[in-house]
């Protein structure tokens, strides 16, 4: 059952339009992540879903309820934002109830609430502070605590850890998804950090200029990107792209580039001998390069001219040239492996992307 | 020991005193604009003086003019009258100057044109608008008596010669020279504060009402406190637009504190005697203003939230 549907949803500012319409559906109870480069709409799509920005046309459902036009309010969500947006004057245990004190609930429903979220954030020993005295991660909890207490159908998350500094960003993330676990409601989180998306999503949603470019789990869009943009977005050092043509060598199909000649991993072979495309880019990810032949999957011969070899621990990061083009490469080669010289280097070709170079689509 | 052997760097040295020079023009500027001269009316409330006479010929009179203040009927009229003015004017001011913050502060279709009319009676001076509203409140040729009379049938008032509806005449026109203050501080105290958190009170729930009394202006009271503050101080200053409007009467009806001084100062004479009363003024702006800083502290709310 969805829990949040967007359906021909379009966004214009004026007569840009940023949003062309977009369809989108979040199943109930599933952590879903929206992920883009900056400016993409990603922001915007949870805007109108949180119902701060207005749709320019189209329909958006929660819980099975047209919420088009509704207020925030009306829409049973609680938003966690990017700059936290607590409020100043109040402590922390006015911040997390002043939603339920605005709805007039009871005095007691009320502490119970605090004190449950308190709890669970870890926040018991804070709550008549103020946001001037916590620290950054305190004030995050606090803007968390103030969506729990809501015990809203839908949460929205704004890029909510990108103020942190890396390691407690890394916590939280564990925190939220273990908040996901515990509260069992639908989440959207908004991220242009590809690595929180795939460490915390149940389904990613990839958007770029405003069109959602493939919906996925993390295993999906990380095995099977759609597209040029998503192979490129997902993984971290990015894939590779190099052009190449596509040839049917006496039989054997390969893709041939400036360098190097691959042949297609079965996977690939019935898109290839369908199609008629013969301008590809072949998408080959760093983590993918191996050093040394140890005669698993289909290894390839390449020869990379490294360029700088960058000792991060147990691995190598190459910056190479294949031919002329430029790719990095990480080797798993040990801790005490010398700096990696140019030379012969195996790539997997079962792990080979393949796109249309006009269109960016993969085959 | 290659440590031990280097030269060790002194850990403070004479610069600490660079700062402090710094700052040493500025200082003397502030002492000789501010502290000389409330240092000098103190140091004159001890004398009785007269002007034209050789300050060193003044007599000395040691408490003399304090004892003579506390039981003086003026000086605690025009207490009281300042009191009142200040009542009257910055509850009014601070209402409408917020009110019309409020409603202007969206982005609306010509809100931008009514802000610089707003603000344009703070940019006349006191005398003009003195002058302004002496001659609006004319009795015979003033607008206010001819539009009364044309509009809504009222008799024509002797408008600055009744004590009561001279009172009301500097306080409107306090008003309407000084709510622009107010709107400008309130309006840019409105626009600075971060969106995400009126979105945030949006989607917990908060209607317009509940906005503005429970996020906005809470956020924003420490810029009301110095507001308030200001125009505070401002009424026991004022002085240019009664003196030209009413020079203080009928009567005392319209004679501010600094108004008081100044007459007593120029009129009869009693420089000494003005001096002491200046001194209560400063004593009594003073008090004002420590306890609006204690009970509001502005700074208190400051922080990078």
């Amino acid at each position: 059952m969805p829990g949040v549907e967007l359906i021909d949803v379009a966004k214009s500012f004026g007569s840009t339009e940023v949003i062309p319409k977009l369809n989108l559906s979040i199943d109930e109870g599933e952590f879903a992540v929206i992920v883009g480069p900056s400016g993409c709409g990603k922001s915007t799509t949870l805007r109108m879903i949180c119902g701060l920005e207005p749709v320019t046309s189209g329909s958006i459902f929660i819980k099975d309820r047209n919420v088009t036009k509704a207020a925030p309010k009306a829409r049973d969500i609680a938003m966690v934002f990017q700059s936290y947006a607590l409020y100043p004057h109040m402590d922390v245990a006015g911040n997390m109830s002043f939603a339920l004190r605005l709805a007039g609930r009871p005095k007691e429903e009320i502490k119970r609430r605090v004190d449950h979220a308190a709890q669970l954030l870890e926040l018991t020993d804070y709550l008549h502070r103020k946001p001037r005295d916590l620290s950054g991660g305190q004030r995050q909890r606090v803007a968390m605590g103030r969506s729990i207490v809501r015990d809203a159908y839908c949460f929205l998350f704004d890029e909510p850890l990108s103020n942190l500094d890396a390691k407690l960003r890394s916590s939280m993330r564990t925190e939220l998804a273990l908040l996901h676990k515990q509260l069992e409601r639908t989440m959207v989180y908004v991220t242009h950090d590809q690595i929180e998306a795939m460490t915390m999503a149940d389904r990613i949603v990839i958007m770029d200029q405003g069109e959602i470019q493939q919906v996925g789990t993390p295993r999906e869009v990380y095995t099977s990107p759609r597209n040029r943009f998503v192979a490129g977005f997902i993984g971290s050092p990015s894939m590779n792209f190099l052009d190449a043509q596509l040839q049917d060598e006496r039989g054997e199909l390969v893709v041939r580039g400036d360098g190097f000649r691959l042949p297609i991993p079965d996977r690939l072979q019935q898109q290839v001998q369908n199609t008629t495309v013969t301008e590809c880019t072949v998408g080959l990810r760093p983590e993918h390069f191996f050093a040394r032949n140890d005669g698993s999957g289909n290894l390839a011969a390449l020869k990379l001219n490294v360029d700088v070899a960058e000792y991060i621990g147990s691995s190598q990061f190459l910056a190479a040239h294949l031919g002329e083009q430029a790719v990095t490469a990480t080797v798993d080669v040990g801790p005490d492996a010398e700096p990696m010289q140019s030379g012969e280097y195996y790539f997997d070709t079962n792990r080979l992307y393949l796109f249309d170079r006009r269109t960016g689509m993969a085959l | 020991m290659a440590a031990t052997d280097r030269t060790e760097v002194p850990a403070r040295d004479y610069r600490v005193v660079t700062p402090y020079l710094f700052i040493a023009p500025a200082v003397l500027v502030m002492f000789a604009g501010l502290a000389f001269p409330v240092l000098q009316s103190l140091y004159l409330s001890f004398y009785d003086w007269k002007i034209g006479t050789p300050l060193k010929s003044a007599e000395y009179v040691g408490l003399d003019n304090y004892i003579r203040l506390i039981s003086d009927p003026d000086v605690r009229e025009s207490l009281w009258v300042t009191i009142r003015f200040g009542l009257w004017t910055i509850s009014i001011e601070m209402f409408l100057g917020i009110a019309l913050a409020l409603l202007l502060e969206k982005p609306i279709r010509g809100a931008s044109v009514f802000r610089t009319i707003f603000i344009l009676p703070l940019m006349v001076s006191p005398v003009v608008v003195g002058l302004i509203w002496r001659y609006l409140f004319d009795a015979r040729v003033g607008w206010v008596n001819y539009y009364l009379g044309t509009w809504f049938g009222i008799e024509p008032q002797v408008w600055l010669g009744d004590a009561e509806l001279a009172f009301f005449a500097i306080v409107l026109t306090d008003i309407w020279q000084w709510t622009p203050f107010i709107f400008i501080i309130v309006i840019a105290g409105l626009q600075a504060l971060p969106s995400e958190v009126l979105e945030a009170s949006h989607v917990d729930g908060a209607n317009w009402w509940q906005q503005i009394f429970l996020v906005k202006l809470p956020m924003i009271s420490s810029i009301l406190v110095i507001a308030l503050l200001m125009r505070l101080i401002d009424v026991f200053r004022a002085l240019e637009v009664m003196y030209i409007m009413t020079g203080g009467g009928p009567g005392r009806a319209t004679e501010l504190m600094s108004l008081h001084i100044y007459n007593r100062a120029f009129d009869a004479q009693l420089l000494g005697y003005a001096s002491a009363i200046a001194v209560l003024l400063i004593a009594i702006v003073f008090v004002i203003s420590i306890s609006i800083l204690l009970i509001g502290n502005p700074m208190k709310d400051k922080s990078d939230v």
